[in-house]
């Protein structure tokens, strides 16, 4: 893997995030204060090596990677100044349709927020629209996925209590990495999502960019695309050969954990019918009839043990893989859509350099589009680091909640079968019975 | 012996013994549980191998041959370890021996051979005969067969058995010039034939119905568990494919490359550990399955009950049938129909000096009559006594076989939650790491 994006690790001056907290307007905008300086100069030199650390960089090289260290014990610990509920799933029935709202509590102590306390209920397609807004924003920062729109597979229903609990445990987790973020966690549209009632947000919802507006950003991308990038830089490249690589790995095991649940399923419709053997053999014995009875207590046990299991696998391992299924998908987006800055600047550029009338207007563009650039460089830079902390604690969690898992499945069973053995010790200790063969 | 009038009366083995030589077999049983004749020759089956030769119908075929091992007890505890007696046997040869004990001893549920052919297989057990983990089971089944005879109160001291195990050569000649052969051709076909007992005893008919389920049961189990074995086969195993894309992520990930890679290991060892546990398996099966064959010795013995009480009652009817011919011919009376009667009826009465010809000949039936009856009553009562003797040794040693199958089934599902434990703890070690 390409030793710039880890060793290119980013300053962080007093804050306890790695990334300055608020670039979301100057990434567009293109005011500079002293971190972004930091930064831009730092990724402006070439980017290969990690050892061409800018002088002006406020940190040593070890005291940063400490930082890092510090950071990701911090996450768990009480810097978080925002804590974001999604539960309580409710019904609702119209004339035209039936949905499903969640209630989202927020407690927070940011000033920036005009109470401490929030308590809002929202549906689907307003986590979709803050989802939008985000990607829109910040189009080179990687946002979290949201739960797909209904799942094909298994053909389930949308109303099914299951479906809508894996549903609410994801639009929970996207608000939270959402409140994690460095940048998103102070959007202004995701604070109007957290706190504004639903009459409020509909009309908010309306001022967004129009139509019209939004059809000329996606011609431009596409022109952009259609265009191509010249001369993309190598740690971008490295970057999306990783997203392909990670995306199918991910994929992959997907694909093998739901198969293990298919085959647990499959085991499971066998051993229900081990406890009622030994049940209805034990029917016909005497002597044997109280250990026959007391395996069949015993495969029962451990047949409810493993559908708990099953379900733990479903429930946790599953969405979390899924999720970052789609985050692969997403990490490739956010590659194209800098690729296609990039493209749109080197446009710019070859028509400044062949055109000859209204060069000063072009070459106003011609920066603007070159500042876009470094902005949109930059910002993936610093959010593909911090989205690979956060990838490797979720899965390292979800990994070992898994193992932790199975460790306390076997446990249980272990300790039926211990029990059944103790009952034929004593019981051979009571009755005097002596090896006779 | 003595004749029944009618031939379509199976004449079973029992009946060809003579009175002395049932008064042996029943001292044998009683006999105490200390001559068998493992208390003094140890006894096993030590060496399977694989043989060509020409069958019998001149074609090269290919079997496998047994090595029987025996030496004297006190052989070993003289210091010195003499090389045992030895010599080879295929399982035809054992199934001649069963069939032999089979006919000889009918009151005694008889040790089963292990099954000739795999059953009840999940499916990454091979079903073929020459397959050498199936050899290596039949072994050991096959050892079990010969202990077990040898530690029976009756089975142990017969000399055909003894032979078995110390004569290679020319055993299969002596073995049929007991003329065994005859009456298990006969007792074959009483076996199958269907007849309706008037007072069976209770007992046996309710032992009978335990074989029945017993032998029920017994398949469900070993039907279900070979499923099972083959799912839990499938989870196992598509772990290995966690330790496969783990170490292919490894390759493109800087800090969670080790994690990843060693957690892989683990998986690899998670699948790998399934053979080893449903081998265990395998030989839990092979103690139910050994008790799925004693169900049908034991069904065979209740069945050979029902046979001798069969014939008994027979004899009582054929006995009061001629009594009460005589009684009509004395009298001159027809109470009972009968051709000859019809006939002479038509044909014109017999003479005086026939009729004096024919009550004698109906004297003569009738005693010989009574003499089969009281055999056959005393017949009943022996097989009764002795079968009932072998029954209890046989549920005693049932309940405790099978208790001891189940608890060695609970060690082995600890043993496999042991592992489980151990490679999922060592996974999360690695987990952490990542």
């Amino acid at each position: 893997m390409s030793e710039s994006i880890v060793d290119n690790i980013v300053p962080s001056g007093n804050s306890s995030v790695a990334i300055p907290t608020d670039i979301s307007g100057q990434i567009l905008d293109l005011d500079e204060d002293d971190d972004l300086e930091v930064f831009s100069k730092d990724t402006s030199t070439t980017l290969t090596d990690g050892s061409s650390f800018n002088a002006s960089m406020q940190t040593s090289p070890a005291s940063m990677i400490n930082q890092y260290k510090l950071e990701e014990e911090e996450e768990d610990a009480d810097t978080k100044d925002i804590f974001v509920t999604v539960d309580n799933p409710e019904s609702h029935v119209t004339a035209i349709e039936t949905y499903i709202t969640y209630r989202v509590e927020t407690k927070t102590t940011r000033s920036e927020f005009d109470s401490s306390e929030f308590e809002v209920r929202r549906r689907y397609q307003d986590f979709l629209w803050l989802k939008g807004r985000l990607e829109e924003a910040h189009p080179t920062l990687i946002v979290h996925p949201l739960p797909e729109k209904f799942v094909m597979k298994g053909m389930v229903e949308r109303f099914n209590e299951d479906f809508i609990e894996t549903r609410r445990r994801a639009l929970h987790k996207f608000l939270n990495k959402i409140a994690q973020h460095p940048i998103f966690s102070s959007s202004e549209d995701f604070k109007i999502f957290l706190t504004a009632g639903t009459g409020e947000l509909t009309s908010h919802k309306k001022q967004g960019p129009g139509f019209l507006s939004r059809m000329g950003e996606t011609v431009k991308a596409v022109a952009a695309a259609v265009r191509g990038v010249r001369n993309r830089p190598q740690e971008f490249t490295d970057m999306q050969e990783y997203a392909e690589a990670f995306s199918q790995k991910i994929s992959s095991l997907d694909k093998i954990t739901q198969r293990i649940i298919r085959e647990q399923k499959e085991y499971l419709e066998e051993l229900k019918e081990c406890g009622p053997t030994y049940t209805l053999w034990s029917q016909s014995e005497e002597e044997l009839a109280e250990p026959l009875k007391n395996v069949a207590g015993c495969e029962d046990r451990c047949y409810k043990e493993t559908e708990e299991q099953v379900k733990h696998l479903n429930d946790h391992l599953i969405p979390v893989l899924h999720e970052y299924v789609l985050c692969a998908d997403t990490l490739k987006a956010v590659l194209r859509r800098r690729d296609n800055i990039q493209a749109d600047f080197e446009g710019k550029a070859e028509a400044l350099a062949t055109k000859k009338a209204d060069r000063d207007a072009m070459s106003d563009e011609l920066d603007k589009a070159e500042n876009r650039l470094e902005g949109a460089n930059n910002a993936l830079k610093s959010d593909w680091i911090r989205w690979q902390k956060v990838m490797r604690s979720d899965l390292r969690s979800a990994f070992i909640d898994t193992a932790e898992r199975n460790v306390s499945y076997y446990e249980k069973c272990l300790a039926v079968w211990e029990t059944f053995l103790q009952s034929q010790r004593t019981d051979a200790e009571g009755n005097g019975k002596v090896d006779s063969s | 012996m003595a004749d029944s009038g009618s031939e379509d009366i199976a004449v079973i083995g029992n009946t060809d013994l003579t009175p002395s030589e049932s008064e042996n077999n029943l001292k044998n049983t009683m006999v105490e549980k200390g001559t068998s004749l493992l208390k003094k020759m140890e006894i096993s089956v030590a060496e399977a191998e694989k043989r060509t030769g020409k069958n019998a119908v001149n074609m090269q075929e290919t079997y496998t041959v047994y090595l029987i091992e025996t030496r004297p007890v006190d052989a070993a505890s003289e210091g010195n370890n003499p090389v045992p007696d030895s010599l080879w046997r295929r399982y035809s040869e054992f199934e001649l021996l069963r069939n032999y004990l089979l006919v000889t001893y009918p009151f005694v549920v008889v040790p089963p051979l292990p099954e000739k052919r795999a059953e009840f297989v999940w499916h990454k057990l091979s079903a073929d005969n020459m397959d050498p983990d199936f050899v290596e089971r039949r072994r050991v089944g096959l050892e079990n067969f010969l202990l077990r005879v040898a530690s029976h109160p009756a089975l142990s001291s017969d000399k055909i058995f003894y032979l078995f195990l110390t004569e290679e050569n020319g055993w299969k000649e002596t073995v049929f010039e007991t003329g065994f052969q005859a009456k298990a051709d006969s007792r074959l076909k009483a076996l199958h034939a269907t007849f309706r007992v008037k007072n069976p005893d209770k007992r046996f008919a309710e032992m009978k119905h335990y074989g029945d389920e017993l032998q029920a049961v017994i398949s469900q189990l070993l039907r279900v568990r070979a499923r099972a074995a083959d799912r839990l086969y499938g989870v196992y195993k598509v772990h290995g494919n966690y330790g496969r894309v783990f170490s292919e992520w490894s390759a493109i990930e800087k800090e969670m490359g080790d994690g990843l890679q060693s957690a892989g290991h683990h998986m690899d060892a998670y699948a790998a550990s399934v053979d080893d546990i449903l081998e265990e398996e395998e030989h839990y099966a092979d103690q139910l399955k050994e008790y799925l064959f004693y169900a049908d010795a034991l069904r065979t013995v209740c069945r050979k009950h029902e046979l001798t009480q069969y014939e008994l009652e027979m004899a009582v009817q054929d006995l009061t049938s001629k009594k009460q011919q005589r009684e009509e011919l004395a009298t001159g009376t027809i109470r009972t129909f009968s051709l000859k009667g019809m006939t002479s009826k038509l044909f014109g009465q017999e003479t005086p000096e026939q009729r004096e010809a024919k009550l004698k000949m109906l004297e003569t039936q009738i005693e010989e009559g009574e003499e089969l009856v009281k055999e056959r009553n005393s017949e009943c009562d022996e097989f009764v006594k002795s079968a009932w003797v072998d029954i209890e040794r046989f549920k005693e040693q049932k309940d405790h076989d099978l208790r001891e199958a189940l608890i060695s089934y609970a060690i082995m599902q600890i043993s496999m939650c042991k592992k489980g434990i151990q490679v999922w703890n060592n996974a999360k070690e690695c987990f952490n790491k990542m």
